[in-house]
């Protein structure tokens, strides 16, 4: 059992009240009338499946009900940081291999 | 004043008002239980529920809500309270009022009035849910059985509230006094949180209150 830190209720919470909602920062098209099929597409279905650093969005749907962004390693499932949606994460690839997490 | 329709939702004299919990018929059972049991229930039942949200971070907002309930806006986790009314923070942009049986109409209608042309909303739910307040030595014990949530004194301390998961559903749970835990139930759970809690208090002994 994982403890994550919600970032809205401010405190580590057992993983039982959290969901995970996929990839992050996700941009939608500006103008979606204007995206070609493929464009579209991509925006719709395709994600990342890294082995590695992954910016995932997740939900504390027992809790305050509220989204926010998590840096997870899909190798070892480390939770390197949570953070407010809005706000970019601290953890980069570059900056966790300088840290020592195995890549 | 907006255009929202504001209308009076409890039904008057004419019409029977029925608790979530009206099937249970927990006025029946009130008093039966030994007067040593170890955890004591009691619905409090047909109270207003609101719910309000805004911005946190704009004092107008703040402001308004103090004038309007005399209650300052609680921070993450908490609840602030006086007399029988009780404001409970749920989200960042998400508070819960909880007001006396019949107050609920004139307290949504203050609140407009004092947040008027803000980018607020307020919503009566009191419908949807209940509160169940679990009380006596023993209550401790049974939210441990039931929440993976720590609830010991020292992390959760009286004027604390937190959403977690509790058995196999989800619930608010609200301390309210050193012995005495409150637990916010959606109607449709109801019934599964009172054939739990029985089944849960059953060792320490449970008693049921008016």
């Amino acid at each position: 059992m994982l403890h994550i830190f919600c970032p809205h209720c401010g405190e580590q919470r057992s993983e039982e009240e959290f969901h995970a909602k996929g990839q992050a920062h996700i941009a939608r098209p500006l103008d979606p009338d204007a995206c070609t099929d493929e464009e579209w597409g991509e925006y719709m279905f395709f994600r990342d499946n890294p082995r590695g650093l992954h910016h995932e969005l997740w939900v504390h749907s027992a809790g305050c009900r509220k989204y926010f962004n998590v840096t997870r390693h899909t190798v070892t499932y480390e939770i390197l940081e949570t953070y407010k949606i809005g706000e970019r994460p601290g953890v980069s690839e570059k900056k966790a291999v300088e840290q020592g997490v195995p890549a | 004043m907006t255009a929202v329709n504001v209308y009076q939702q409890r039904p008057n004299g004419a019409a029977r008002a029925e608790s979530p919990l009206y099937h249970a018929g927990l006025d029946e059972l009130a008093g039966k239980g030994s007067p040593q049991a170890g955890v004591r229930l009691r619905e409090k039942k047909l109270l207003g529920h609101l719910v309000l949200r805004g911005n946190a971070k704009d004092p107008a907002f703040a402001a308004g809500v103090h004038r309007a309930l005399g209650l300052e806006l609680p921070v993450a986790l908490t609840l602030v309270a006086r007399g029988e009314t009780s404001l409970q923070w749920l989200g960042p942009d998400e508070w819960l009022l909880i007001v006396p049986s019949g107050e609920e109409f004139a307290a949504e209608q203050r609140l407009r009035e004092a947040l008027v042309g803000q980018h607020i909303s307020v919503v009566n739910v009191s419908g949807g849910q209940t509160l169940l307040e679990l009380s006596g030595p023993k209550a401790r014990e049974v939210l441990m059985k039931s929440t993976p949530y720590d609830v010991h004194p020292l992390n959760f301390p009286v004027g604390k509230a937190v959403g977690s998961t509790f058995a196999k559903t989800q619930l608010v749970i609200r301390h309210v006094s050193e012995d005495t835990w409150e637990l916010l139930v959606r109607r449709s759970f109801a019934d599964y949180v009172w054939l739990w809690l029985q089944d849960a208090s059953a060792e320490f002994g449970l008693a049921i209150q008016a």
